[in-house]
């Protein structure tokens, strides 16, 4: 097996890649908005991937390319906490705690999702 | 042939943000490796929330940084060396109890790092400006 710290890193690198990506297009979609969604959307959509890689039983490669490499990079909980920060800073506790809460909620529901289509298939 | 400015300068971040990510993604490897889950994801968020934190502040007050440290540390390395996926998914496969644990370590401990991170911004830029 090739070094899992070069699988692992190798992912990352293009998890990382791809985050920016991806925060890219949905900042030039919807503009300026008070949420910050381009990290909701990865956030949700990574979780999803690494729940069919998980629980297809992916060889332990992939998991280490795909899993903790490309999805733990692609999602952040650094850019989510600073950005909850910021919207409770800004006087809007509310909008903080829906963010935060909808993070969480829909990280859990992908999970839950990828399991309901790795069982089904 | 001229390299066409534009498309240069998108390689430079791409390279940095990739070598950044690269780094954070091995580092939290090997954190995980030497701490039990769901300690090492947790380690790896609040150490990566404590540094955003000050780099984002720092950023705003005073900007000693220059934009390429920004792709490489804050969108390549840090975004990378903390994980929102591993998070949940270690949350949902722990006990109810120690799930809901988790993620009030990982929200809370969070948030008071990011706050760490500004006050320090803060400390430093007002001790630089004297």
């Amino acid at each position: 097996m090739v070094d899992a710290s070069l699988l692992v890193g190798l992912g990352a690198a293009t998890g990382a890649l791809l985050r920016h990506g991806t925060a890219s297009v949905v900042a030039s979609r919807l503009g300026d908005r008070d949420l910050p969604y381009g990290t909701a959307t990865v956030n949700v959509v990574g979780s999803f991937v690494l729940g069919l890689v998980t629980f297809s039983g992916a060889s332990t490669s992939v998991q280490f390319l795909v899993g903790t490499g490309a999805c733990g990079a692609y999602t952040t909980f650094s850019s989510f906490s600073v950005e909850t920060v910021r919207l409770w800073e800004s006087g809007r506790p509310l909008l903080a705690g829906w963010y935060a809460v909808a993070n969480l909620a829909g990280a859990l529901a992908a999970l839950g999702a990828a399991r309901a289509v790795v069982t089904a298939v | 042939m001229f390299l066409d400015h534009d498309r240069g300068r998108a390689l430079e971040v791409a390279l940095l943000i990739a070598i950044g990510g690269f780094v954070g993604g091995v580092l939290r490897h090997a954190i995980a490796d030497v701490v039990v889950a769901p300690g090492g994801t947790l380690a790896a968020n609040v150490l990566g929330c404590l540094a955003l934190g000050f780099l984002t502040y720092e950023a705003e007050l005073a900007g000693t940084f220059a934009e390429e440290t920004g792709y490489v540390l804050s969108t390549g390395f840090l975004s990378s060396f903390t994980t929102y996926s591993t998070f949940a998914l270690e949350t949902m496969q722990a006990a109810p109890l120690l799930g809901a644990g988790n993620v009030v370590a990982n929200y809370g401990l969070g948030a008071v790092a990011v706050l760490l991170g500004r006050s320090t911004a803060m400390t430093v830029t007002e001790e630089r400006a004297r």
